[in-house]
């Protein structure tokens, strides 16, 4: 089948279960060629498993991973070439310089100097080309280990968190290459990450996880719809309205009121068109308005309402 | 063939541009067999501190058993009245004795210092010898002391009228200690060098990493041995050279046997490496397991002395331990002329060993 041929991996009904925990809970997902994916959620989510598994290193206790069409089992030798990958924290032998480093790899896709002149290049080591590991930044380490990935040009590339710890610029010059590289040739990524805008700058499409299964997929705008929300307004009053007050939102409007802190939220679907109503409403009740925000969704807000909690809090 | 000499080559960097991997393994060998070597050759054939009881240290008066045998000489030297007795001759080779007059409280705190280990007291002019009667230092200072105070210098010309001193190679302590050296460089390499870096491997994620690619995994073990094996050779080459000129050991038996012998204990550490380093990723496990493996044998196989003055039924633990194996089979080529012959034996339950510990490593070796 033609739509078959697009799609370079295919995950279904995976299941792996740790003692007590269910890792990963019947995930389903599929990629293709060339498409960028990121995988949202917390820690203890599930992603790192699901990778591993996609890896090859784990195996599922229920459910099927099939790379362009094959299995694991039997395909070990083939399907390590086909993809590439980094871990969340790989240190390579410290002693060894960047292009030895690249010479060592290489040599297990029997490549030779040319390929890892090419990645040094690539992930912009060049000056750092004789420098031992040890001494690189953790942003060049990082692109170390991306170039590695990148050795083989790989049909898949897996990459678990490969901008945590770095600094903003840092961060910049990973998303620079993967955007590079998505422009250039065919290679389908499947990033982990906590960083929402990592997510949203890189990839097509994004998967959020937790608990071992799938909350929401889709592109960024398409998650923000399915999961109404579109633009955030942030209030606070100066007094309390009546007790009786009540805002008959219409049906595209939500809202989330404290009587405490007189502040309020509300999740409307267009701003201009929804705020006269509002306006109105505390005019007829005399009531002057502390503070008043207004932002665009962010999949920040979808992923804290479908998770109850934030991307980078650590599982209690 | 391309992986392994890319493997080859990055496992030599890794060792070569540590620098104290060099010293460790190539100085430190050296200046052990040295220090060692010369502080046993040179040694005085007796030498000893004698306390002598007297009413105070300070005591001018020589008992006159001693001073009517003897020719000492005073000194002064750290706040101490000292008399010394020197002689020497071919046979006996330098002897130094040194008298310190002292009362009893103080004789009994240099007993307990260690200072000394023999206390004459000459009440009545009869001298009576406290010691300790299960230390043969001190029973060898009593009955030479207790000769010389009774002949006088004429007692060492007595002795040793009938004495032969030993010049027949490979009867040196030299002799007995570079073979001994030789076994623990190769256990020691071995069991550091092999274990860590599997461990530190493991603990740096790198050969999860590694094992993603398509790298063979038997070429990566074959490539660390024998980058670990090449080193040892090297090591032991530039120790046997220096014992050559500097101490001139000779290599008595078969040389063929002897680079048997010594691969046979590369491989049956290298074996043991691997199933010590099998599982943990932690340095620090991974340490005190080495730790429990290497010093039992550093004590008991007989590197820096014999385990022949072990009780029996320890020495029949010790015999099979693979460094008793190996440190007999090279000191019997260097010193007892023995060839493939003597050696084949050790040699293939070294191999044998290192074959079984490999595969018993590998069964519960983790790549992550």
């Amino acid at each position: 089948m033609a739509t078959d041929d697009r799609k370079i991996l295919e995950v279904k009904n995976v299941k792996k279960h740790f003692k007590t925990v269910k890792a990963v809970d019947g995930v389903d997902l599929h990629i293709e060629k060339g498409e960028y994916l990121a995988l949202l959620g917390p820690n203890g989510a599930g992603k790192t498993t699901l990778v591993e598994m996609i890896e090859g290193i784990q195996h599922p206790d229920e459910g099927e991973i099939i790379l362009q069409g094959k299995h694991w089992k039997g395909h070990k030798e083939e399907l390590h070439h086909i993809i590439g990958l980094s871990l969340q924290e790989t240190r390579f032998i410290d002693k060894l310089t960047t292009y030895e480093t690249g010479m060592l790899f290489a040599s297990f896709y029997k490549l030779g100097s040319k390929r890892v002149n090419e990645i040094i290049e690539l992930v912009g080591l060049s000056e750092k080309r004789n420098a031992y590991v040890v001494n690189l930044s953790g942003g060049q380490r990082q692109r170390l280990a991306l170039g590695i990935a990148l050795l083989n040009k790989p049909q898949i590339l897996l990459l678990d968190e490969p901008t945590t710890g770095l600094d903003p610029n840092a961060r910049r010059e990973i998303w620079n290459i993967l955007q590079n590289l998505k422009n250039e040739i065919n290679t389908s990524l499947i990033l982990t990450t906590h960083y929402m805008e990592e997510a949203e700058v890189l990839c097509d499409r994004i998967v959020i996880m937790d608990h071992g299964k799938i909350l929401s997929q889709g592109s960024m705008e398409q998650i923000i719809r399915l999961n109404n929300f579109y633009e955030i307004v942030d209030f606070s009053l100066h007094k309390a309205p009546a007790a009786s007050w009540n805002l008959q939102p219409n049906t595209d409007m939500c809202i989330e009121w404290n009587p405490e802190k007189l502040s309020g939220r509300l999740y409307v679907k267009k701003v201009q068109e929804d705020m006269p109503e509002l306006f109105e409403l505390l005019n007829r009740h005399n009531v002057s308005i502390n503070q008043f925000n207004y932002r665009k969704a962010t999949l920040d807000d979808v992923f804290t309402t479908l998770t109850g909690r934030h991307l980078n809090e650590q599982e209690s | 063939m391309k992986q392994f000499y890319q493997l080859l080559i990055s496992h030599f960097k890794e060792i070569i541009r540590e620098p104290s991997v060099i010293f460790w393994g190539i100085v430190f060998p050296i200046l052990m067999a040295w220090g060692l070597g010369i502080a046993f050759t040179q040694k005085p054939g007796l030498t000893g501190n004698i306390v002598f009881i007297a009413n105070t240290s300070k005591a001018d008066i020589l008992p006159k058993t001693l001073s009517s045998k003897l020719n000492l000489n005073k000194t002064f030297s750290k706040g101490q009245t000292c008399y010394k007795f020197n002689y020497a001759d071919k046979k006996s080779g330098k002897v130094e004795l040194n008298f310190y007059p002292k009362t009893w409280d103080e004789a009994n705190l240099m007993l307990k210092k260690g200072e000394t280990s023999l206390v004459i007291d000459f009440k009545n002019n009869n001298p009576a010898f406290y010691f300790d009667r299960m230390n043969q230092e001190a029973q060898l200072l009593f009955i030479h002391t207790s000769g010389l105070l009774e002949k006088g210098p004429a007692y060492f010309t007595n002795l040793n009228t009938h004495a032969e001193p030993l010049t027949l190679a490979g009867t040196r302590y030299v002799d007995f200690l570079i073979p001994g050296l030789l076994g623990m460089g190769i256990m020691m390499s071995c069991m550091w060098g092999l274990s860590y870096s599997l461990i530190e491997k493991r603990s740096k994620k790198l050969l999860r990493r590694m094992v993603a690619t398509p790298m063979n995994k038997t070429v990566f073990l074959t490539s660390l041995f024998t980058a670990r094996f090449t080193m040892n050779i090297v090591e032991a080459i530039i120790l046997v050279i220096f014992a050559y000129f500097y101490f001139g050991l000779h290599i008595q038996g078969g040389i063929f046997a002897l680079i048997l012998l010594l691969t046979a204990g590369n491989a049956a550490f290298s074996g043991l490496a691997v199933l010590i380093s099998s599982r943990t990723a932690n340095p620090e496990v991974g340490n005190g397991l080495i730790n429990a493996i290497v010093t039992p044998m550093m004590v008991l196989s007989g590197v820096f002395f014999s385990y022949h003055s072990f009780p029996d039924w320890i020495i029949n633990i010790i015999r099979p331990l693979p460094l008793t194996m190996l440190n007999d089979g090279v000191r019997a080529v260097f010193n007892e002329g023995a060839g493939l012959s003597e050696t084949i034996l050790p040699t293939i339950i070294l191999i044998a060993e290192g074959f079984i510990f490999f595969i018993a490593g590998l069964k519960l070796f983790k790549w992550y």
